[in-house]
């Protein structure tokens, strides 16, 4: 069984808390003591109906008004597949939150309302997806029994979303009617639509293949040295990371980043097993034929397709506090295993958040605004463009006074 | 196909591929547990004094399994605290001994009733012993200055849990600020925090109840026996079955009887039930646990019965 990571999105009203429920309820990832929970409150409450928003909305606060302010993970297994859904807010003043839980995402799904077609939001979160490097959207065109199953209703949807999307980059995009209310098209087929000869949407996310990007060669950013001063294993030394963008063999020849020592692979060792082979996204320890330095935060490297080795890059950053990015700032960043200082350089171009239109120029960039950036590093990092790997080409940045993360970047 | 079918399928399908790793697909447990190892070792790198939580519990025996695997050959490099309620059930005490003596770990534990004597905490005679175990472990963290605690809680246990990220900060009175979380991108975690702050770190967050119980029956470890089938001296409370014992006098009315049970979870045993079962082995376990209609918690867990957000107060104070 495998596992597929995928971030929902759109606003309280598309349904998304009810198409979600329905899913979890299909699948029996929902429980009678959580279920009779919602029902008693959601009657002492005297609402008319289940309010399944109970179920993921789990703060106090987001409970008293009703919103989703943070992400959320849910979990549902089917015998294909096993399913971890991150539930980002969709406001956009919780931008970063939604973009919290779409980082780690194989596909988003996102909503919207037959009634209402494409929104702001979700053009919003079409766009972040993309930006993100998800390789799937499906948009789920929901309350389609409020239109009457109307075919022509969907045809327009799907074609204005299709024709927006194609300015994304999104390899994968699939538009699915359903009504979340009434399970058509979630989890069986629907027998109200038989215009739509594709899948229900249980039935896609079992199956659809997932394009991981991760193009390149193999890496493994050093967390750790395992150096045991044991009798018994006096000599051992393994360098201890999580294996990305391909796999790596014993006898493989591996370049050192940032160094540049060669060697080769001795052996892959995971607990007590030698492995023949460690393949992207195992967390194993290499071992090298030859005693050279290396320590957390250098990156052991395929020779062929090495990452780039800088001290300047080019990055796309989402900011995400209150104060604004400026120009000259100083800021710690974490990339890979790897921590350091970085000066903003220039702001090249601020991007609409709706659109990744370029704005021009900017002075700052403020909470949840998007923008291209110039950063001066006080160490050199070891890059891939975050297209072709999510690992290497990715990085936060620190407050130094407050500790707090700041910004996401995506390298170029 | 129905409910039950989906899950016996589940159960077969994991049992037919205990070993992908020569393929270049890996299975969810294989994912989980490369996820895990990876967040055990990014805090031992970048933490002054991390320590690992450990209860004897089923979740935390998974904790220390991966910590086990994230650094071998070499030993774990931090110690292992319990918090001790004078209310644990001996089978679960022993379970712990055997793993701090086979892992060669240093174990420190904190008494919830040396915290009582020592004024640390006040015993009112209404607070549980799961309550006192806040400022109990609070204490305990401070005293020994340790800047990182992972603890064993997973997102699927609870709806507050669902909400809190990986690392999970928490200020220097233990608290947590659910309302204002940083944001955790990637599998890029930040680990600053101030002095007297600490971090609490749950590289268990993504794993299901099921998960567990697969990742147990595929590694074959020792877990207290109360988790298997076995006749005990029970009686009936709230709807709970309670074990016999000196800690749980009873009331009016309650009557004890001796029946086949085993634990789902393991706590202050004045406030953990078990339930009816013939499940003696971990692939029965596993079967019964996909059937299950009842989370674990609210099937067998007392304090988390008090309110809709008993679990968000209680974590907002410091708890596990």
């Amino acid at each position: 069984m495998d596992l597929l990571r995928f971030a929902t999105a759109g606003s309280v009203d598309d349904g998304k808390s009810t198409l979600i429920g329905r899913l979890l309820l299909d699948s029996k990832a929902i429980f009678e003591d959580q279920l009779e929970a919602v029902e008693s409150t959601s009657r002492s409450k005297g609402y008319d109906y289940t309010d399944l928003a109970l179920l993921t909305d789990g703060l106090r606060s987001e409970r008293e008004q009703g919103i989703t302010i943070d992400v959320a993970y849910r979990y549902f297994a089917t015998p294909r597949r096993k399913f971890i859904i991150a539930d980002t807010p969709g406001h956009v003043e919780y931008t970063r939150n939604m973009v919290t839980g779409a980082s780690t995402a194989d596909l988003g799904l996102v909503l919207v309302d037959a009634r209402r077609g494409l929104s702001e939001q979700s053009r919003r979160h079409a766009v972040l997806l993309s930006l993100l490097g998800v390789p799937h959207i499906v948009l789920a065109v929901n309350k389609m029994d409020l239109v009457d199953y109307d075919q022509a209703v969907f045809d327009r949807i799907d074609e204005e979303f299709t024709a927006f999307a194609a300015k994304l980059d999104v390899p994968g995009i699939s538009v699915i009617p359903v009504s979340a209310l009434r399970g058509d098209n979630v989890v069986e087929r629907s027998q109200h639509m038989p215009w739509y000869e594709g899948p229900a949407l249980l039935d896609y996310l079992e199956t659809v293949e997932v394009r991981r990007r991760s193009r390149v060669a193999a890496r493994l950013p050093v967390q750790y040295v395992i150096r045991p001063k044991s009798q018994e294993h006096h000599d051992y030394r393994g360098y201890a990371g999580r294996v990305t963008g391909g796999a790596f063999a014993p006898g493989d020849e591996v370049v050192v980043l940032p160094s540049g020592q060669r060697s080769r692979i001795a052996g892959i060792d995971l607990f007590d097993r030698t492995l023949e082979t460690a393949p992207d996204g195992l967390s194993v320890t290499l071992r090298l034929e030859d005693d050279i330095d290396i320590s957390r935060g250098d990156v052991i490297c395929a020779v062929e397709a090495a990452p780039e080795v800088t001290r300047a890059v080019e990055a796309t950053v989402c900011w995400m506090a209150s104060a604004p990015l400026r120009t000259g700032q100083k800021l710690a960043f974490k990339h890979t295993t790897r921590t350091g200082r970085a000066v903003v350089g220039a702001l090249a171009t601020q991007l609409d958040v709706n659109t990744l239109e370029p704005l021009g120029s900017p002075e700052s960039l403020g909470l949840n605004e998007i923008g291209q950036v110039t950063l001066r590093l006080s160490q050199p990092i070891v890059t891939d463009s975050y297209a072709d790997n999510r690992t290497t080409g990715s990085f936060i940045l620190i407050d130094e006074a407050t500790g707090v993360t700041v910004g996401a970047g995506l390298i170029a | 196909m129905s409910i039950e079918a989906r899950a016996a399928d589940a159960v077969n399908d994991a049992q037919d591929q205990p070993d992908q790793l020569d393929q270049q697909r890996l299975s969810e447990l294989d994912l989980l547990e490369a996820e895990s190892i990876h967040i055990l070792r990014e805090v031992a790198a970048e933490f002054e004094r991390p320590v690992l939580l450990f209860s004897g519990g089923k979740d935390s025996i998974t904790m220390l399994r991966l910590a086990q695997k994230a650094f071998h050959p070499a030993r774990i490099p931090f110690p292992l605290l319990q918090v001790d309620t004078g209310y644990d059930f001996p089978e679960v005490l022993q379970t712990r001994d055997n793993w701090v003596e086979r892992l060669g770990a240093r174990l420190i534990v904190a008494s919830v009733e040396q915290a009582i004597a020592d004024g640390v905490v006040v015993d009112d005679g209404r607070t549980s012993r799961n309550r006192l175990q806040i400022g109990t472990l609070l204490h305990a963290i401070e005293e020994h200055g340790f800047t990182a605690a992972f603890g064993g809680g997973r997102r699927d246990e609870e709806k507050a849990r669902a909400k809190e990220r990986i690392y999970s900060h928490r200020d220097d009175f233990g608290q947590w600020d659910p309302k204002n979380q940083r944001p955790e991108l990637w599998s890029l975690y930040n680990g600053r925090i101030h002095p007297g702050e600490h971090m609490r770190v749950f590289p268990l967050s993504n794993w299901t109840e099921l998960d567990i119980w697969h990742y147990l029956a595929r590694e074959q470890v020792e877990i207290p026996s109360i988790y298997f089938a076995h006749r005990r001296r029970v009686f009936e409370r709230d709807g709970m079955l309670l074990s016999e014992s000196p800690h749980n006098p009873l009331r009016d009315g309650e009557v004890v009887t001796e029946r086949e049970v085993r634990f789902r979870t393991v706590g202050d045993l004045t406030l953990t039930g078990c339930l009816e079962s013939t499940a003696s082995s971990y692939d029965q376990i596993v079967q019964e646990v996909a059937v299950a209609r009842v989370t674990e918690r609210g099937a067998t867990r007392g304090d988390d019965r008090f309110s809709e957000a008993a679990m968000e107060d209680r974590k907002k104070e410091g708890y596990f």
